[in-house]
C-alpha cells in the first residue's frame, strides 16, 4: 500500500491475512489510477468535512447575532404593502416583469431556465476539462453558463436594492419614501411604431413583426450554421437546435430589455392569443 | 496515570456493550480505516478511499458539502420551531412573536433558520457553478447533475414555502405576488395564454390548487406548512440520498 506511514495491517487472527479488493469495469475515473494517488477517507476527508461544519456553525450563530430574521405587522388583507416584493431569490425573475407579460417571467422563462439546465450535460459534448477548472478549451460553453449566471443575479440586484415605491427605479441616495413621478415617456408597442413611422397598415405591421421575431431566431440559428460550420457539425442536427434555441431565448431578454430600454418598446410581437 | 486511563479504556472498550455498538478499534490502521466506512452507516456516504485531488479545498470549496450541512441545520432548527408554531392564521404570527420574545432560544433557532435558508439556496447556486466550471457534468455525470437541478429546484420552493409560515405583511404579500404568476401558467392558469380557451377559472386553475383557495388564506398556510415541513424535505431527502449514491457509484471527478 501507498500509505507507510500507517501501520501495517493489522489482522484480527495473525494466521490470517487481509485484504481489500475493489473490481471495477468501464472508464470511470477512479479505476484508471493506482491506489498510490488515493487517501483513507478516514481521517484525511473526515477532518475536512469536520473543520467545514464546525466553520459552517460558528457562522451561523454569529450572524444572527449580527442580524434577525425580520418579522412585520401581522399579516393583512386590507394594507397592501408597496412594493410588494418576492424573497430575494426570485426578484430576479420579478423583475423581470417589468419587461415581459407574467406568463412569460414567471412561468416560462423559469422553465426554460430549469428545462434548460437539465439538457447541459447532454447538448454540450465537448469531453475537455472534466475535473479541473478550464476555461480555454471550452471557451463557448464557460461563456454562456456565466453570462446566464450574470444575467440571474443583476435582476436579482436591480429588484432586491434599486426598486422602490411602485417598482421604480430608485438609487441608493435617493429618498425611498417620495414617490417618483410615473415617467412620461409612454411605451408603444412595436407594430404601433413601424405604422406610425412607415405610414403601413396596422395588419401589415403586425405581420412584420412576426417576421422581425422570427428573423432574431433564424439570424441566430444561421450565423453560426453558415460561419463555424465545424461548431454545427460537431453537435449535429438535433443538439445544435435544441442548444441554439435555448441560447436565443436566453439572448432574448436582454434584447427585449435593450429595445425597451433604447425605444421604449412595450410589445416586439403581439398574437392574438399572448405578446412577448 | 496514562497507564491508569490505558486500564479503564481496555476496560470499556472490550465490554459486551461497547462491542455491540462498535465492530472495530479506532481508525489508526488501515483495516480499521476501511472498516469504520463500512459499520458506520453515515460514514458510508464516503468511498474508504478518495482520490488526494478530492480533497483540495480550492476544487469543490466544499460546497456541496456544505449546502448539506445547511439543509441538516434547517432540519434541526425547523424541528424545534415546529414545537412552537401552529399552522393557524389566528395565531401563526403570535406564535413567531412569542418565538422571538418567550421561548427560550427561539430567537437563535429562527434566526438560524432563516440563515440557513439563505445560505443554503446561496451555496446551491455556487455549487452548481463549480460543478459546471470543473466540467463535472459530463459523462458519466450527466444523470447526477439532472438530479442536482431537481436539488436546486426543491431548495428554491422549500425556502419560498417557508416564507409564508410567519403570517406577516412581508409573509402575505410576497406569496401573494409568486402565485399571481402561477395564475399566468399557460392553458391551466386563468390568466395565462389559452387558460379561458381552456375552461379555467379562479376557482379551478393552477394558483387555486397550490392555495386552495382563490386567495392566500388559510387553507394555503396549511399546504405550505405541510409542504415545507413534511412533503419537500422528504423528496428533497431522496433526491440527496440518489445524489450521493451517484457519486461513489459514478467516482468523483476531482483532479490528482
Ligand atoms: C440540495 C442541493 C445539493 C446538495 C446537498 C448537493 C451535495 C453534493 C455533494 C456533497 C457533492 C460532493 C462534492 C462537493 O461537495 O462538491 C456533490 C457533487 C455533485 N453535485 Fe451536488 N448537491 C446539490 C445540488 C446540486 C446541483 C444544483 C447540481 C447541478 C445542477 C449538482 C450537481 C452535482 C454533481 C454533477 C456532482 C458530482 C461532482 C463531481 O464529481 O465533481 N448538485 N453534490
Amino acid at each position: 500500500m501507498a500509505d507507510q506511514t500507517h501501520a501495517p495491517v493489522s489482522p484480527r487472527d495473525p494466521k490470517k491475512t487481509y485484504g481489500l479488493a475493489e473490481l471495477v469495469r468501464g472508464k470511470a475515473p477512479s479505476s484508471a489510477r493506482p491506489p498510490e494517488e488515493t487517501v483513507f477517507s478516514w481521517p484525511d476527508l473526515v477532518y475536512v468535512e469536520f473543520l467545514a461544519m464546525l466553520f459552517a456553525t460558528v457562522v451561523l450563530i454569529v450572524l444572527p447575532l449580527l442580524s434577525g430574521a425580520p418579522l412585520e405587522e401581522s399579516a393583512s388583507a386590507d394594507t397592501t404593502p408597496n412594493p410588494m416584493k418576492a424573497p430575494w431569490y426570485f426578484l430576479g425573475l420579478q423583475e423581470l416583469l417589468v419587461f415581459f407579460d407574467p406568463w412569460l417571467a414567471g412561468v416560462v422563462l423559469p422553465g426554460l431556465i430549469i428545462v434548460g439546465l437539465m439538457v447541459v450535460p447532454y447538448i454540450d459534448i465537448n469531453p475537455k476539462g472534466i475535473g479541473q477548472y478550464n476555461y480555454t478549451e471550452r471557451k463557448f460553453a464557460v461563456w454562456t453558463f456565466c453570462f446566464g449566471l450574470a444575467l440571474w443575479y443583476i435582476f436579482i440586484v436591480v429588484g432586491v436594492y434599486l426598486r422602490g415605491l411602485d417598482w421604480q427605479w430608485y438609487w441608493p441616495w435617493d429618498n425611498w419614501s417620495l414617490h417618483k413621478e410615473a415617467s412620461s415617456v409612454s411605451l408603444i408597442d412595436l407594430e404601433v411604431i413601424m405604422a406610425q413611422k412607415f405610414g403601413m397598415a396596422q395588419t401589415t405591421a403586425n405581420l412584420l413583426t412576426y417576421l422581425i421575431t422570427g428573423a432574431f431566431y433564424a439570424i441566430g440559428f444561421t450565423i453560426p450554421f453558415l460561419f463555424f460550420r465545424k461548431f454545427y457539425e460537431a453537435l449535429g442536427f438535433v443538439r445544435y437546435n435544441l442548444m441554439m434555441f435555448f441560447f436565443m431565448t436566453m439572448m432574448l431578454v436582454p434584447f427585449k430589455v435593450m429595445i425597451r430600454l433604447v425605444f421604449n418598446i412595450k410589445y416586439m410581437l403581439i398574437t392574438p392569443f399572448f405578446k412577448i | 496515570m496514562t497507564g491508569l486511563i490505558e486500564k479503564l479504556r481496555q476496560q470499556i472498550v472490550s465490554t459486551q456493550v461497547w462491542r455491540s455498538i462498535f465492530r472495530h478499534g479506532y481508525p489508526d490502521t488501515d483495516l480499521n480505516r476501511a472498516l469504520v466506512m463500512f459499520s458506520n452507516v453515515i460514514l458510508h456516504l464516503h468511498p474508504v478511499r478518495v482520490k488526494r485531488g478530492a480533497l483540495k479545498i480550492r476544487y469543490t470549496w466544499c460546497l456541496g458539502g456544505l449546502t448539506f450541512f445547511m439543509f441538516i441545520i434547517l432540519t434541526i432548527t425547523g424541528v424545534f420551531l415546529m414545537f412552537y408554531y401552529v399552522p393557524d392564521t389566528r395565531r401563526a404570527y403570535n406564535d413567531i412573536k412569542d418565538l422571538q420574545y418567550v421561548v427560550y432560544f427561539g430567537n437563535l433557532m429562527r434566526d438560524m433558520h432563516r440563515w440557513a435558508a439563505h445560505a443554503m439556496v446561496f451555496l446551491v447556486w455556487l455549487h452548481m457553478t463549480r460543478v459546471f466550471l470543473t466540467g463535472a457534468y459530463k459523462p458519466p455525470r450527466e444523470f447526477n447533475w439532472i438530479v442536482g437541478v431537481m436539488l436546486l429546484v426543491l431548495t428554491l420552493i422549500l425556502s419560498w414555502t417557508g416564507y409564508l409560515l410567519p403570517w406577516d405583511q412581508l409573509a402575505l404579500w410576497a406569496i401573494t405576488v409568486g402565485s399571481k404568476m402561477a395564475e399566468a401558467t399557460p392553458v391551466i392558469g386563468v390568466s395565462g395564454p389559452f387558460g379561458l380557451q381552456m375552461g379555467m377559472r379562479p376557482d379551478n386553475d393552477i394558483r387555486f390548487m397550490l392555495l386552495g383557495g382563490t386567495v392566500v388564506g388559510q387553507s394555503a398556510l396549511l399546504r405550505f406548512y405541510v409542504l415545507h415541513c413534511v412533503g419537500l424535505p422528504l423528496l428533497a431527502g431522496v433526491f440527496m440520498a440518489v445524489h450521493f449514491w451517484r457519486i461513489r457509484k459514478d467516482g468523483f471527478s476531482g483532479p490528482l
